[in-house]
């Protein structure tokens, strides 16, 4: 087990390193006239070259690369070109944002996708079966952003018309605020995020949850005369949550920079919309720190995941 | 549509197309035509391949077959798009500054004049939508396109060559799969400036890993098939046991994987450009249209949600046909929509 937990810890790392290469090679390739637009329209080719230099962007790429990696594993991921704040600072305050949004929506799509799986499964083909798997289909074909903004129509707009103003148009309250108005402000967003994703776990779980229940342990079960309900929650469910949980790890490790179009829909100053702002005015700090900060969620997923397989089943480890 | 044979019947080393996954109808294959009363003998008995037996389960499918109606229905929208400005006498562009907007300067709703209403700009709505429906098929299809193929080749030569190469390829596929793909395409994007190439690239680019990674576990098992064995005892070469003996085997769930990827592939482009970084303004472009209705949405519903209708329809479509199509392939699987 340690032997594997090593040689996945080192692959990660291998990975990671991979992909700030890839980045910085990406962004400081591409032609950028940074220095140009912070010094303003007029300025002195003078001026645009003691900023270049300040910046650090008059020196050889390999040499900013070292310079940014030897920072970034101390923890220091640079300042952002505009106000010289720490991206780890612009950072930690959107975080936060991220977090809830991230933390609540995944909540909410696992117990309704897998809710309405079992419930499938323990019915196959019945009515409730086909309403369900339509109603998973629709929200898995629904863009996030128009799901978003139906949303916001019908249970901010139309309901704040007609007297009931529950729901803000969008913005983020910290929970320093108290708990109800930060509920009122991720409410929309989390449903967004939820009903799309929700479709694949009701499958998952359906087609797992089919298979687990055909099996000779679960009619041994039922043989001891053990509650269908109980058969259910207990036997059948627990051995087909293993995919579910894979699935899981993986889809909310990929969410920390897929929340984007959630984020910029509700204007939620989290990860995805600081990174579609800094995208917009070339900010390569913080776009480089943001996408680090992505890829090491999934590597990092990643890794919780094969951990969890291994730790369930053995022969994976030899592989 | 046809199903060609993916391999020449008359090529010895092939493989027997019975090497394909559905057996669950195999006795279809000798099932006589109801109500022939001749011996066995006598009647002719026909062929029929996994790609006609596929075909075949495809179009008892009822909403797989309402669903590519629904498709091509869009098709023609996108392809006669010019007509809808013929009929209309709108052209997508145009501003009616004077009878598309009120004296506010607000889009107009739904009229005789305008079908779907106007946007902010006085454009016709409808209009719009049909051009639109350009861009989403087009990436749709070209992205898919080149994802696959791209899968397809790696994972092809992964799994087959195996040994440093399958280390490599495996590895790059884990790295692709582990970039942030939304943050790096939008990124990327703004810094190559918004095109219908760079959209398609990027898409390309970042979704191919998702095909090799499944192509290469499928070659893994089939080459250490017989009928592999028996093409390499008779002298062919590496490249063709992978593109002539083992391609036609991994088409099927290739197919499958690619008619599910078309809807993500849209949905995706609009996404791009929901965030701005679609085509250039002012070609019409269905993410485009929305995120420029998110400033009216209290006041102009109609500018949102009919170019979200036309998008939501055309996923939906996708979704349910290619849903058909993995059960045609695959009568066992678990079906999402019956």
């Amino acid at each position: 087990m340690a032997r594997f937990l090593f040689r996945r810890l080192a692959l990660g790392l291998l990975i990671m390193w991979l992909i700030s290469l890839a980045v910085f090679a990406l962004f400081f390739i591409a032609p950028n006239d940074v220095a140009r637009t912070l010094a303003g329209r007029q300025a002195t080719p003078e001026t645009v070259a003691l900023i270049s230099a300040r910046l650090g962007l008059d020196q050889p790429i390999w040499k900013q690369y070292l310079d940014f990696l030897g920072k970034a594993i101390h923890g220091d991921l640079g300042y952002d070109y505009y106000h010289q704040v720490p991206v780890t600072e612009i950072m930690a305050q959107a975080l936060p944002i991220t977090l809830s949004l991230v933390a609540g929506g995944a909540i909410i799509w696992l117990v309704m996708g897998v809710f309405n799986g079992v419930v499938s499964a323990i019915r196959p083909r019945s009515f409730v079966d086909r309403s369900l798997t339509a109603f998973a289909l629709f929200f898995y074909s629904m863009p996030t952003f128009f799901l978003g903004l139906l949303l916001l129509y019908f249970l901010y707009y139309q309901l704040t018309v007609a007297g009931y103003p529950i729901f803000p148009p969008g913005g983020y309250a910290p929970l320093s605020d108290g708990f109800w108005p930060w509920l009122q402000h991720m409410i929309l967003p989390w449903f967004t995020l939820a009903l799309v994703s929700a479709a694949t776990y009701t499958r998952l779980t359906r087609a797992s949850m089919l298979e687990v229940l055909g099996e000779d342990y679960v009619r041994t079960a039922r043989a001891k005369g053990i509650r269908e309900s109980r058969v259910i929650t207990r036997h059948a469910l627990r051995s087909a949550m293993t995919p579910i949980v894979t699935q899981f790890g993986i889809d909310v490790g990929a969410l920390v920079g897929g929340v984007v179009v959630t984020e910029t829909v509700f204007s939620l100053p989290g990860l995805g919309k600081t990174s579609i702002d800094a995208i917009n005015q070339q900010d390569l700090p913080v776009i480089i720190g943001i996408v680090l900060f992505a890829s090491l969620a999934v590597v990092v997923a990643n890794i919780v995941v094969d951990i969890f397989y291994a730790v369930l089943d053995p022969r994976v480890r030899l592989h | 549509m046809s199903i060609v044979p993916p391999h020449d019947p008359t090529d010895p080393t092939a493989p027997r197309l019975t090497d394909l996954e559905p057996k669950a109808e195999a006795p279809a294959f000798l099932t006589p035509e109801a109500g022939d009363e001749r011996p066995l003998q006598a009647r002719h008995i026909e062929g029929r391949s996994p790609w006609l037996l596929a075909w075949q389960r495809l179009r008892r499918d009822r909403v797989a077959m309402v669903s590519l109606v629904v498709i091509g229905l869009i098709i023609l929208l996108a392809i006669f798009a010019p007509v809808t400005t013929a009929i209309t006498g709108h052209p997508p562009n145009e501003q009616y500054r004077e009878t598309g907007l009120s004296p506010d300067g607000l889009p107009l709703p739904p009229s005789s004049e305008f079908w779907l209403g106007t946007d902010d700009l006085g454009r016709d709505i409808f209009v719009r939508i049909a051009y639109g429906a350009r861009v989403s098929l087009l990436v749709g299809v070209a992205a898919t396109l080149m994802t696959v193929l791209i899968g397809v080749v790696v994972g092809l030569a992964a799994g087959f060559l195996g040994g440093a190469v399958d280390t490599l390829l495996a590895r790059l596929i884990d790295l692709v799969l582990s970039i942030p793909f939304l943050l790096v395409a939008i990124a990327l994007v703004s810094i190559t400036g918004p095109s219908l190439t760079v959209t398609v690239l990027v898409i390309g680019f970042f979704s191919w890993a998702a095909v090799a990674r499944i192509v290469r576990g499928q070659v893994l098992s089939l080459r250490e098939r017989e009928f592999v064995e028996a093409a390499r005892s008779l002298g062919a070469s590496d490249r063709r046991i992978m593109f002539v003996d083992i391609m036609p085997n991994i088409l099927a769930p290739v197919i499958v994987y690619a008619s599910l990827l078309i809807p993500v592939v849209i949905v995706v482009e609009a996404t791009l450009s929901y965030l701005g970084l679609g085509l250039a303004p002012p070609t019409a472009d269905w993410g485009g249209m929305i995120s420029d209705a998110q400033n009216y949405y209290t006041t102009a519903w109609w500018f949102m949600v009919f170019p979200g209708m036309a998008l939501l329809m055309t996923t939906l479509a996708f979704n349910l046909f290619g849903d058909g199509v993995r059960d045609a392939f695959d009568p066992r699987s678990d079906r999402i929509f019956e």
